[in-house]
């Protein structure tokens, strides 16, 4: 069942479209952002709430690159890879992201911190290389830089895995 | 130098408000279309010889003079921005819709007028995280200002307009494959005809332009035809950007008479080559466009110049081959590319671009055998026009088949040495 934070985002984005069946994406969009990734279920709550096939919105969650059909990390890396960041030393920075995290191209860490995705042009072809990580841009990379953010995505985590052993659970249960 | 695209542009600073926009002159043209006929502003945009900035350099007002006007059109009648912009080394849009969202706004509003749309939509690729937020707040002020909802300016003409965020696929750049995704289905491209114009977005009609095309609109309404036609040094009307990327000293974007050289673009504006690096050869306009050499660097950058020499406009934002990249391995990554964001529709497209792709990769890997050059060169004139469903595979072909003419020598020796010498 689509929560009712999920119902109420999907409701507001309604009057841009004449039907439902145009809402679809809009949809997926959003039970991604609350769940992390599209899973069977995701696809079953939103088919039985705009009234379409789940075979037929199956086939269109899997048709986009940003829609995730396989559970995700905490942090999505998306490594572009298109011409000019190929040729201003994509190869050298994704072997350096194999060596740093442990992971290949689709893989995600142990600790479920990073996914790391090939990504298509990401229109920094001045800056390039590329990349982002969830909604923030990063450009002109090199290696050291690239530690040195990976380093803040971690450091975050620590922070935020401390704050949440201090302050004791409220009782109050998100959404399923 | 008039750059009356980016005037109100300064990097790294916020784009103009409402207010400033219009304190700038902005939504002049868009009120004196208002008091024009349709057809007026047609001719206008006619007379000023404005074409398609997206890459294929089709006339704008000859895209618009398709679609049924007058009582007995069907309606309502859509006009969407192409903010797509996934063509790889093409970063130029992007400029426009973070430095001037209102500028574009404008350019939908008078357009969609021209045709007399009911709505309007913004087709932005995700990534673009930045323009979206801008974006929503321009219209926002639109709406709050007048000049969007019902009766604007108390002209009589409403036109609601809506900002789609895509899930990202490059296919969805193609315009028939842009209504399907908008419909909500996958990003397949239709059979032309019906065009657009005539059934387009829920089988209405439909008219879909480039963010660029869009944003040189009210400067032909506020100066005139013969104004833009004096900013270009060609046939073709207003300026361009043009952009480069690669092994440069100062990649960038820049706002320029359509015409200006590659050579000017690349030596003045982008500093030339770095220390230590030769130009081998560029894409001019994006991934889908026929490689040049050092002996075009005189061409102007304009639609018919670059096409009778072999190549493409396109996007206008060139990627750099230096003297240090191997050519075959940039070939890989295109074909790599295409292969992947092939649709899957039409047969010669996605089993023909894997077929190149892996080719490639085998030349790289040092398995490449002197049949591969045929069988490329083939493959090159298959996935040419005519032969698939929409273009893609073409687009794809212009790199493969100009690769193998001006690399020749890069492909054997990566045959005989059986391995790829630049690594």
């Amino acid at each position: 069942m689509l929560s009712e934070q999920e119902r109420h985002e999907i409701e507001a984005q309604s009057h841009h479209y004449p039907n439902n069946r145009a809402l679809c994406i809009e949809a997926l969009k959003i039970v991604q952002a609350h769940r992390g990734w599209v899973s069977d279920e995701g696809i079953a709550d939103v088919a039985e709430a705009l009234q379409m096939a789940a075979a037929e919105l199956e086939g269109v969650a899997t048709f986009y690159n940003m829609i995730f059909r396989k559970p995700v990390g905490r942090h999505v890396i998306l490594l572009c890879d298109s011409v000019s960041c190929w040729i201003m030393g994509y190869d050298g920075l994704r072997e350096h992201l194999h060596a740093r995290l442990g992971i290949g191209l689709g893989e995600t860490t142990a600790d479920g911190c990073f996914t790391l995705l090939p990504n298509v042009c990401l229109g920094a072809c001045d800056h390039a290389p590329a990349m982002m990580i969830d909604s923030a841009h990063y450009q002109d990379l090199d290696p050291a830089g690239i530690d040195e953010i990976l380093a803040k995505y971690q450091m975050n985590e620590i922070r935020e895995e401390k704050k949440e052993k201090r302050e004791p659970p409220d009782g109050n249960t998100a959404d399923p | 130098m008039e750059t009356p695209l980016t005037r109100n542009i300064t990097l790294g600073k916020m784009p103009p408000d409402f207010a400033q926009y219009e304190k700038a002159g902005g939504y002049a043209a868009l009120r004196k279309a208002l008091r024009m006929a349709p057809g007026e502003v047609m001719a206008a945009v006619k007379e000023a010889n404005l074409r398609g900035r997206g890459g294929a350099g089709f006339p704008t007002a000859q895209k618009w003079s398709f679609v049924p006007m007058g009582d007995d059109a069907p309606h309502p009648k859509y006009l969407i921005c192409n903010a797509d912009e996934m063509e790889p080394g093409t970063f130029k849009d992007r400029l426009l819709l973070e430095g001037d969202p209102h500028q574009l706004l404008e350019g939908m509003i008078v357009s969609a007028y021209a045709v007399q749309a009911d709505v309007s939509y913004i087709f932005l690729r995700w990534a673009y995280k930045l323009a979206a937020q801008r974006l929503e707040q321009a219209i926002a002020e639109a709406y709050r200002q007048g000049y969007l909802g019902r009766n604007i300016a108390g002209s009589g003409y409403s036109l609601e307009l809506h900002l789609h965020v895509s899930a990202g696929r490059y296919m969805c750049g193609e315009e028939t494959a842009l209504l399907n995704a908008l419909e909500g289905k996958r990003a397949n491209p239709r059979a032309k005809p019906p065009y657009p114009q005539v059934s387009g977005l829920w089988g209405k009609p439909t008219v879909v332009n480039n963010v660029e095309t869009l944003c040189c609109v009210p400067h032909i309404l506020n100066h005139g035809a013969a104004w833009f036609k004096n900013l270009s040094r060609s046939g073709d009307g207003g300026t361009k950007l043009y952009g480069v990327s690669g092994r440069v000293k100062k990649p960038g974007l820049w706002e320029l008479p359509m015409g200006t050289t590659i050579r000017e673009i690349l030596e003045e504006h982008a500093g030339g080559m770095r220390d230590g690096y030769q130009l081998r050869g560029l894409l001019p306009g994006g991934a889908s466009t026929d490689f040049m050499v050092a002996d075009h660097l005189d061409v102007a950058m304009d639609f018919d110049s670059m096409q009778a020499a072999g190549s493409r406009l396109g996007t206008g934002t060139m990627i750099i081959l230096d003297d240090k990249t191997c050519p075959v391995g940039m070939l890989h990554n295109l074909e790599h590319f295409f292969a992947q964001e092939s649709c899957g529709w039409c047969t010669p497209c996605w089993s023909g671009l894997s077929w190149v792709e892996q080719i490639l990769k085998g030349l790289e890997d040092g398995k490449g055998q002197v049949s591969d050059l045929e069988r490329l060169q083939s493959h090159a004139r298959l996935l040419g026009p005519g032969h698939t469903f929409c273009a893609l595979a073409p687009g794809a072909a212009e790199p493969l088949q100009s690769g193998l003419k001006y690399f020749g020598d890069d492909f054997d020796r990566h045959i005989h040495e059986k391995r790829c010498p630049w690594k």
